[in-house]
């Protein structure tokens, strides 16, 4: 973690040419040092941020008030840090029949907040602060300071399953983690107004940027382990599958299984698990195929790697196979050697420093919050079975001679529909998830795509995939806009990585065309805008027979609907 | 330690937290006279010389120097 003055000393350099973000900051204790840590570690992250920060103590007054600094100011993020430190002045001076009423009131000035800003709100959770005015019978006593705050933060977890704008950002979960002495310093308080010590603010501003991060698109989905020692105690090689650290008999060997069980946590939640081992590849899946005492089986592992290559070149290949950017990876082994190598050979993946004693492997682990993530679906624990799906495909495409026969081999079906309750979460999820076959890269939550797939000046698409080897679920999303009578704009064109090659841009056109054509619409118009992600797609309009706009030749292509013919392709509609 | 050296070292410390390597103090210097040291940064300085120390301020003296003199003299009675 980078310290303040280091974080501070960032904001020194000369303004580097990141991608730009608007966001806004409202507290109601005194905020410039967090603003500073903010900025410092956007800018450590990759982000330039343009900041709005309001005036101490107005969180209120620039909430509601429509014409304030804040809603002119237009921000695509809104930080709000409402302290428990004043929360708690606040319940003191309340008459006490009263206090038990400071949850609601609070609630619903948040419920407020969500209506009234239309950017995300990223809401910091209250730290508990024990009173003591009741001791531990505080939890029978509604009327008490901690079952205010208890009740408040439960009651924020409610709201944003409601309001899919509002982020909660944990500070309770940090503190809880850090200590409050920690967290707060009274010299810092008594002469700044600041309720955040100065070394609480790197980690609040690091917690406040993964969810940034996370809502752009920037997340780990992939996990790669190393074995030995890593996620068990011992070497397989030497010691044998049956003697092995794990369980609760030999050694230290609970700490990896409840490491393992947390690496099945999220297995379940759609992190993508692989291993990564210097062993041989029968040696190493034995202790997965046999040892009882095991959490984690082979079923749970996407891709599993076992041989004497060095650890880059292995990683390598694994990120072919799953076709995720390798900032995406985070790569665990016990040997720094190792790391080390990792580290050199591919910058880009994150290697965290495990300590020496596994006994705390997850405590530190924990205190990284790696897996930040914007967005969840019941679909996603499914992801693992996909990913070695695709590993059979892959092997399977080697038997034919050309590409087409493998193709027509697949017997590929695809589903077409509007957005509806079903695909909606997954259309979301999609949307912010996807970085490389992206054509504009628009960002929408699952409130937005509801609200596109309702409004008439909109047509909306989701794509399945499924062939005779399983179902890759939803895979691709088109929205067009309704621009004039005789064109549509395709506001977003997204696929996932894991069906390219398969002709499904081929088949999504001839959709959108055929569509088209019983709407009366003559044109299509595509545009193409660069990250540092997209560049697969540069020439996805022109290679579908798009012309190039002679304005903008780059950015902008259209297709006459009339003389289009249907593109060859082995997929047929369900 | 002497007071010449604690001055020394709390220099340091302001070159440090201030990003200025010219700073030089005397016990006479108070915030009027460096750059960059107002009300924010002079609680970064005092949290930076209490980790060094390994020592803690109370809030009535951080409020009280009138400069740097007075600051180095409370140190010193943390110390002695």
């Amino acid at each position: 973690m980078r310290t303040f003055q280091q974080l501070k000393r960032l904001l020194k350099q000369p303004d580097p040419d990141y991608p730009r973000v608007r966001l806004a900051l409202l507290g109601d204790s005194a905020t410039q040092f967090l603003a500073t840590a903010i900025q410092g570690e956007a800018l450590a992250r990759g982000i330039c941020l343009e900041l709005f920060e309001g005036e101490y103590n107005q969180v209120e007054r620039q909430v509601l008030d429509p014409t304030s600094d804040l809603h002119r100011f237009g921000a695509d993020y809104l930080v709000v840090f409402q302290s428990s430190h004043k929360l708690l002045e606040k319940y003191s001076l309340m008459e006490a029949e009263q206090r038990t009423a400071l949850c609601d009131e609070r609630l619903e000035f948040v419920r407020t907040l969500c209506g009234s800003f239309p950017g995300k709100i990223i809401y910091y959770n209250y730290p508990e602060i024990g009173d003591g005015v009741f001791g531990s019978y505080q939890n029978r006593v509604e009327v008490s300071f901690i079952y205010q705050v208890r009740k408040l933060n439960l009651g924020l977890m409610t709201l944003s399953q409601e309001c899919p704008n509002l982020f909660i950002c944990d500070l309770s979960e940090l503190q809880a983690k850090l200590g409050r002495d920690f967290c707060f310093d009274s010299s810092v308080y008594v002469s700044t107004e600041m309720l955040l010590s100065l070394d609480a603010l790197p980690y609040v501003a690091s917690r406040t940027l993964d969810i940034v991060c996370a809502i752009r698109g920037s997340f780990k989905k992939c996990l790669i382990l190393d074995l030995d020692n890593t996620l068990w105690g011992g070497v397989v090689g030497d010691d044998g599958w049956e003697n092995i650290q794990i369980g609760h008999g030999l050694g230290i060997g609970k700490a990896f299984s409840e490491f393992q069980q947390w690496v099945r946590k999220l297995k379940d939640r759609g992190i993508i698990i692989c291993v990564c081992s210097k062993n041989d590849d029968d040696k190493a899946r034995e202790p997965f195929e046999k040892n009882p005492e095991m959490v984690l089986r082979l079923d749970d592992i996407a891709v599993f790697i076992a041989n004497w290559e060095n650890k880059v070149d292995n990683i390598r290949t694994i990120r072919q196979i799953l076709n995720i950017g390798f900032d995406s990876m985070v790569f665990l082994d016990d040997n720094p050697f190792e790391r080390n190598i990792v580290r050199e050979g591919i910058p880009e993946i994150c290697v965290p420093e495990l300590p020496e004693d596994p006994g705390d492997y997850l405590e530190y682990l924990y205190g990284l919050n790696l897996f930040e993530t914007a967005s969840y679906s019941s679909a996603d624990k499914d992801r693992t079975k996909q990913y070695q799906v695709e590993a059979r495909r892959t092997s399977s495409a080697l038997s034919f001679s050309n590409e087409a026969d493998f193709l027509r081999s697949l017997e590929m079906v695809s589903e077409v529909r509007g957005f509806n309750a079903f695909n909606i979460p997954r259309v979301a999820q999609l949307s912010q998830r996807s970085n490389q076959f992206n054509l504009r890269t628009v960002r929408y939550t699952e409130d937005e795509v509801r609200r596109l797939g309702e409004d008439p000046s909109y047509a909306c698409f989701s794509f399945t995939l499924s062939d005779k080897f399983g179902d890759n679920g939803l895979i691709c999303v088109v929205i067009l806009e309704k621009r004039d009578a005789g064109t549509l704009f395709i506001d977003t064109w997204l696929m996932s990585c894991r069906v390219l090659k398969r002709g499904m841009e081929a088949f999504t056109l001839n959709t959108l065309v055929e569509y088209a054509r019983e709407h009366g619409f003559r044109h299509l118009v595509g545009e193409y805008l660069p990250t540092a992600k997209n560049a697969m797609v540069a020439e996805h309009y022109p290679r579908l027979g798009f012309t190039p706009d002679p304005e903008a030749p780059e950015r902008l292509f259209t297709l006459d609907v009339d003389t289009f013919t249907p593109l060859d392709c082995f997929i047929v509609s369900k | 330690m002497q007071k010449e050296d604690l001055l020394l070292k709390v220099q340091d410390i302001f070159r440090d937290v201030l990003d200025d390597e010219e700073i030089v103090l005397s016990e006479t210097s108070t915030a009027e006279d460096v750059e960059g040291w107002d009300s924010l940064t002079h609680i970064q300085l005092i949290v930076a010389i209490e980790k060094k120390f390994k020592i803690k301020f109370t809030s009535k003296e951080i409020l009280s120097w009138k400069n740097v003199g007075e600051l180095i003299d409370c140190l010193a009675s943390k110390l002695a």
